[in-house]
């Protein structure tokens, strides 16, 4: 029997009682990284596949949403910062052993890469917006390059892409220091999670007849992915060391087991998968439901994933003292 | 690389907190945050009881993983010692650092916003002094020194008493340890 | 119509306390100690023990204060407290101007008004009472250093009587009972040996969590140095977590258990019979008494079983004589307390520790003269025989007596100066009595620096500079070597507070009493008496601390004789003084009071961050413990249905409650005690961090027990339950 309490008051903001350094600002970077990778790799594939008949706005439109949702996914994660000035600081150093480190650098990449992927289709998908480029001195030459090279350009988004969607969960499966996050499933979940937001995206926006039955199955055998990865994260979880098992906890009769269960998996997985399989068989509205789903579901992810590891921790502190008193200080 | 390592005995500990009030004193810690504090465990049923004083801090670790995951280089090793610390004029205030730490050790700089935490009072060992909380203790029950060299009242007091670290693993190889 | 309402200091006479606004820029904080740093010695007021430190401050901030390494109240270290002295005077809460109590329109408030007129108003009033009732009857409540300039003004005015709280409420019965015994008190600081002692037993001490700084030093090097710890105590304190034995007593039996260990020592023949017989008086007397009370008739009171009681002696008879049964500091418990002290005395003796090394010391200061100035008129009366003619063996003030005779229309006592206590938080159970008191009496002037909860019932108000903006006396407390330090001060007096010498001066002078302070600056006595042995202010300004050596040996000098001061120039184990007044000779067990069905032992003790009341309002302390909790054992937890952190209220068998306070549910109390550290619960608005946290204990004493030989309050002798609060 173990009574193990502070002696002394402690109450770091954000830190204590329990680490709340990340919240919403980081999931929806998160969440909007790896639908923006997804909407890549699905423009790449239908590219590499000669599928504009077929898959339309896939081919021709889809790409430019790329590096909108990034960078909206950016302006959140510069939101997060607390020394902000300091921005800048990102980018005049290369810290190999850092995650962030490479997530930083690779976006010096991966932007540039985005914007030639949508210019490479520019004139079939956005013929006004491929006008107003023409206009301007070089904008011509530019379109031409990029069109000669759409397959290249193609091929080279596959990894970068690749790249994105799983660095999203490396950055967070690199802490050893938070169990609930330490395992190597984290990459390739955040992976086929974007896809799958991603890949919902045009049946909102325009997609009919066979793109839209592309993109349906393509979510539906994401989805079941997905389901898989999350049951081999639980599996993880449930043999690794104590401080896993404790993580496991959390969602497994802990705090955040309705949220993790009712908020995520129902409304995010199943329900979706179950819609999913209903707009196979013709009802429409089904479709779009799931895709509503999907998105959700997708941010929940990311958001709780945040949350609960964040909360997983091998030390905690129990305060003798009400925090609230300590707030008599600062007024 | 010279290793300095923070050596306090649990036996004599009584858990006053003076090491608390004198690193803030000494750092200038803004109301609200601390860098160090005092842990009480006790164990077994009345009245058969043992009772453990811990002041705990920044291990600064061996294989320190807030100092692996910085992403600008802020949080580092100073000069060739095994003392972490955060250069807040490239600090980002990122805060992966502070998920890195298996201790829950880092802190928020209030009003600034980058990241801080115990520095060994780095300040103090380049004139050849102790951290601010070993001068302080009453009781005489923290020690600091150099692990490298074999005569230093660190390496002796481990020798001679058995002793712990806070999680050894965690794997990042704290360098506070606890005489018990 | 309540004359004297309690007012509280309204928020107006203070300012906000300002978080400095950094801009987020590019340049982070320099590091410490890189600007322009000035250092000062200082003598710490956070606590009585009074260690010598030196204030630092950097580019003309207050930087930090640490322990002065040649002090040996300190070694070098100060205390948690001490280390916090910068939050005494930075508190934003502190008393800034001298208050008089004015009446408009039916209601009171305190006026800030200048020292001038509150000087004239106090004279105006001592004058007063000097005419109607006479010059004597103006008592003196003191408990620091300052009292005594308000002493010397008080005696040339011609009130002579005086009280040190810490008497009554704390040390007295110690003091008596080793005075009656050995011919000396403890003294601060206590002359115990522990860093050369073989065996240490606490019996209701929690040094570690008391942190009085040379004690813990001194304990924990005994420990390093293979000293054998027994602690007694109903609760799992700090020294218990380090003890070979501790021994849960039940609480109220500790006479008991110090018989029994006398019961053993002398039946088996373990007790120094070499030093008993060379310097004790009594001793047949003394075994004759303690017959009856073996290990196992106190096994029955104590709880404590015979076969530990046996060993815990035998293992302080091995050790003997570098055994030392700790004297507490804080001895009014029971009411039994000089009895319990007496024993505790006895058996020092026994094991003939007193004088010896590992035991008791002997004290020594160094020969400082005092600065002349005119002795005061000898008083008119004997001001002991009216107010605590029943408590003859006492030499000093009683303080609850004082209070006593200061109520009512009658009363002896018409004036008050209280010098930095508290009165309402300091004696138990009396807040009825002093608002009484207060509406009684004709002047009440209280000075301080906080606007503790007794300065709600005062005339005037005088604000007192802290520690670190004054110069006091020199610190030359009896120690095991004579040192001096110097208080000196590190800033300027902040708003209008001043030192307690320079009020006592001015009151003095507008009383026509000048002559009693012949000086215009204390600096002056202090340069004066420094050159009398060989200093000067100068040099203690550079050097803080002056060691001098002994003059007398630390110990008893093997064969040599030593004298006592007691009637019979010996130890007396027998007391034939306590015998001539009619009170028992021997130390006397009297069973304690059962605890009502659903009520628990009020205990209370000491946390290491603060000094009672007097820190909690600190910030740099009330960060590191910003409440007090309530000790609670798991079984009681289940019977009173609470748990860890919830809220509640104590209550006493009288129906009065408490203020909200925490629950700590721990296996380190006895299931049939609850425990609290004392100092809490502040009512008073103006201290903003302390107000309305935590639980007071004193006042829920319902029980206290008056000690029949010096008049001190028993404050361990109450009950309280626990009622769950509704969520407020």
């Amino acid at each position: 029997m173990i009574e193990e309490v502070l002696a002394t008051a402690r109450y770091n903001a954000k830190i204590d009682p329990q680490l709340g350094i990340w919240t919403w600002e980081i999931a929806f970077y998160l969440f909007l990284g790896g639908m923006a990778a997804g909407i890549m790799l699905f423009s790449a594939w239908a590219v590499l596949g000669r599928r504009q008949d077929e898959l339309p706005f896939a081919h021709n439109r889809f790409a430019l949403w790329a590096p909108i949702v990034l960078s909206l996914g950016m302006t959140t994660l510069f939101l997060d910062l607390e020394y902000k000035i300091h921005v800048y600081r990102f980018y005049t150093s290369f810290q190999p052993t850092s995650p962030m480190s490479w997530g930083a650098w690779v976006l010096v990449l991966i932007y540039p890469l985005m914007i030639v992927q949508t210019l490479s289709t520019l004139r079939a998908g956005y013929t006004m917006l491929a006008d107003l480029l023409e206009k301007l001195p070089g904008g011509a030459a530019l379109l031409d390059l990029c069109e000669a090279n759409r397959r290249l350009i193609a091929w080279l988004v596959i990894p970068l892409a690749v790249g994105l969607g799983i660095y999203t969960g490396v950055l967070l499966s690199a802490f050893s220091a938070r169990p609930f996050w330490n395992s190597g499933i984290l990459g390739p979940l955040f992976l086929v999670s974007g896809m799958s937001t991603a890949a919902v995206l045009p049946l909102l926006i325009s997609a009919r007849g066979p793109e839209q039955r592309f993109f349906e199955r393509s979510d539906l055998g994401l989805i079941l992915i997905e389901i898989t990865l999350i049951g081999l994260l639980l599996i993880s979880l449930a043999t690794g060391a104590e401080q896993h098992l404790q993580a496991l906890g959390l969602i497994t009769g802990g705090q955040y087991t309705v949220p993790f269960w009712l908020w995520f998996v129902m409304p995010g997985l199943l329900i979706p998968l179950v819609l999913e399989i209903a707009a196979l068989r013709g009802i429409r509205v089904a479709g779009l439901a799931a895709a509503v789903l999907v998105i959700f579901g997708g941010f929940i992810l990311r958001y709780l994933m945040v949350e609960i590891g964040q909360v997983s921790t091998w030390t905690e502190y129990a305060l003798q003292f009400d925090p609230q008193l300590l707030e008599r200080l600062t007024q | 690389m010279t290793t300095y390592a923070m050596v306090i005995d649990t036996r004599t500990c009584i858990g006053c907190g003076d090491c608390v009030v004198a690193c803030k004193n000494e750092n200038k810690v803004p109301a609200g945050l601390n860098r160090d504090w005092v842990v009480e465990a006790t164990r077994g049923e009345y009245p058969n009881l043992e009772t453990e004083f811990r002041s705990e801090r920044c291990n600064h670790c061996g294989h320190a993983t807030c100092v692996t995951n910085c992403p600008t280089g802020a949080s580092h090793y100073w000069k060739d010692t095994n003392i972490v610390l955060v250069a807040a004029e490239k600090c980002t205030g990122c805060k992966a650092c502070i998920a890195a730490c298996p201790y829950d050790a880092r802190l928020l700089m209030h009003p600034e916003g980058y990241v801080d935490k115990c520095t060994f009072c780095h300040h103090r060992v380049e004139q050849g002094l102790d951290p601010a909380c070993v001068s302080s203790c009453p009781t005489h029950c923290m020690h600091f020194g150099n692990l490298d060299n074999p005569d230093s009242v660190v390496n002796r007091l481990l020798r001679e008493r058995r002793h712990k670290v806070l999680m050894p693993e965690t794997g990042n190889q704290p360098n506070v340890y606890y005489l018990i | 119509m309540n004359r004297r309402e309690f007012l509280k200091i309204s928020a107006a006479l203070g300012a906000g306390y300002a978080m400095p606004a950094l801009l987020g820029g590019c340049a982070p904080r320099p590091l410490p100690g890189t600007g322009a740093v000035t250092a000062s010695p200082t003598v710490c007021n956070m606590c009585f023990w009074q260690c010598a430190g030196t204030l630092y401050q950097e580019d003309g901030q207050p930087w930090k204060v640490v322990g002065n390494p040649d002090d040996p109240h300190c070694e070098g270290r100060l205390c948690t407290r001490g280390t916090a002295g910068i939050g005494a005077y930075s508190d934003p809460d502190r008393l800034r101007q001298p208050l008089l109590r004015v009446s408009e329109g039916g209601e009171q408030r305190f006026e800030p008004v200048s020292w001038d007129a509150a000087f004239d108003f106090i004279a105006e009033k001592m004058n007063a009472i000097g005419e109607h009732h006479g010059k004597d009857r103006i008592a003196l409540f003191s408990h620091g250093g300052g009292g005594k300039h308000f002493r010397r003004m008080l005696q040339a005015f011609g009130s002579h009587a005086y009280a040190h709280p810490s008497f009554a409420q704390c040390r007295g019965p110690r003091e008596t009972a080793f005075g009656l015994t050995y011919g000396e008190g403890v003294g601060s600081p206590d002359r115990t040996d522990m860093g050369n002692s073989r065996c240490i037993v606490l019996i209701g001490s929690h040094l570690g969590e008391n942190l009085h700084n040379s004690q813990v030093q001194t304990l924990i090097q005994g420990l390093n140095n293979g000293a054998t710890l027994i602690t007694v105590d109903p609760r799992f304190s700090v020294a218990a977590s380090k003890s070979k034995h501790w021994l849960p007593i039940k609480p109220g039996t500790d006479i008991a258990l110090l018989l029994a260990w006398m019961n053993v020592l002398i039946n088996e023949g373990l007790y120094d019979r070499d030093y008993v017989a060379r310097y004790c008086n009594g001793f047949d007397q003394l075994a004759a008494h303690v017959q009856p009370y073996n290990p196992e008739w106190a096994y029955l009171e104590t709880g404590l079983e015979p076969a530990r009681i046996r060993e815990t002696a035998r293992i302080m008879a091995t050790a003997a004589p570098a055994t030392l049964v700790h004297p507490g500091r804080h001895v009014t418990w029971y009411g039994d307390d000089t009895q319990r002290s007496r024993a505790v005395a006895i058996l020092n003796a026994l094991l003939g520790s007193w004088g010896r090394p590992g035991g008791f010391y002997r004290q020594e200061k160094v020969a400082l003269p005092e600065f002349p100035v005119p002795q005061p008129p000898p008083p008119k009366e004997d001001w002991k025989a009216v107010v605590q003619g029943d408590f003859p063996l006492v030499s000093t003030g009683i303080s609850n007596k004082l209070v006593e005779h200061s109520v009512g229309p009658d009363a002896y006592i018409k004036g008050w100066f209280v010098y930095a206590t508290n009165l309402p938080m300091t004696l138990p159970g009396a807040n009825e009595q002093i608002k009484s008191a207060a509406e009684s009496l004709d002047l009440m002037v209280v000075v301080d620096t906080m606007p503790a909860e007794i300065t709600g019932y005062a005339d005037v108000v005088l604000p007192e500079c802290t520690y670190l903006e004054r110069y006091d006396d020199l610190r030359n407390a009896p120690e095991r070597t004579p040192t001096l330090a110097l208080r000196m001060p590190a800033f300027a007096p902040s708003h209008e507070t001043k030192p307690a010498w320079w009020m006592a001066k001015g009151i003095a002078e507008r009383l026509g009493l000048g002559e009693y302070f012949p000086w215009q600056d204390y600096t002056e006595v202090l340069d004066w008496q420094l050159k009398q042995v060989g200093s000067s202010l100068a040099e203690m300004q550079q050097i803080g601390v002056k060691r001098s050596p002994r003059k007398t040996p630390v110990y008893f000098a093997g064969d040599q004789p030593a004298e006592f001061n007691t009637p019979s120039g010996k130890i007396e184990l027998y007391s034939t003084l306590l015998a001539d007044v009619g009170q028992d000779p021997l130390p006397r067990y009297t069973p304690p009071e059962r605890p009502p069905a659903g009520f628990y032992h009020l205990n209370y003790g000491r946390a290491p961050a603060h000094t009672f009341g007097r820190t909690i309002n600190n910030p740099q302390l009330f960060e590191l413990m910003p409440e007090n909790t309530v000790w609670v054992h798991p079984s009681a937890a289940a019977r009173l249905r609470v748990a860890s952190g919830d809220y509640v209220a104590l209550e006493n068998p009288d129906g009065l409650r408490s203020n909200r306070i925490r629950v700590r549910v721990t296996q380190r109390i006895r299931p049939d005690s609850v425990f609290l550290v004392h100092g809490f619960g502040h009512s008073d608005e103006r201290q903003r961090l302390a107000r309305g946290v935590g639980a007071d204990d004193a006042a829920l004493m319902h029980n206290v027990r008056i000690d029949p030989i010096m008049g001190g309050t028993g404050m361990r002798a109450s009950f309280v339950t626990l009622v769950k609060r509704e969520v407020s």
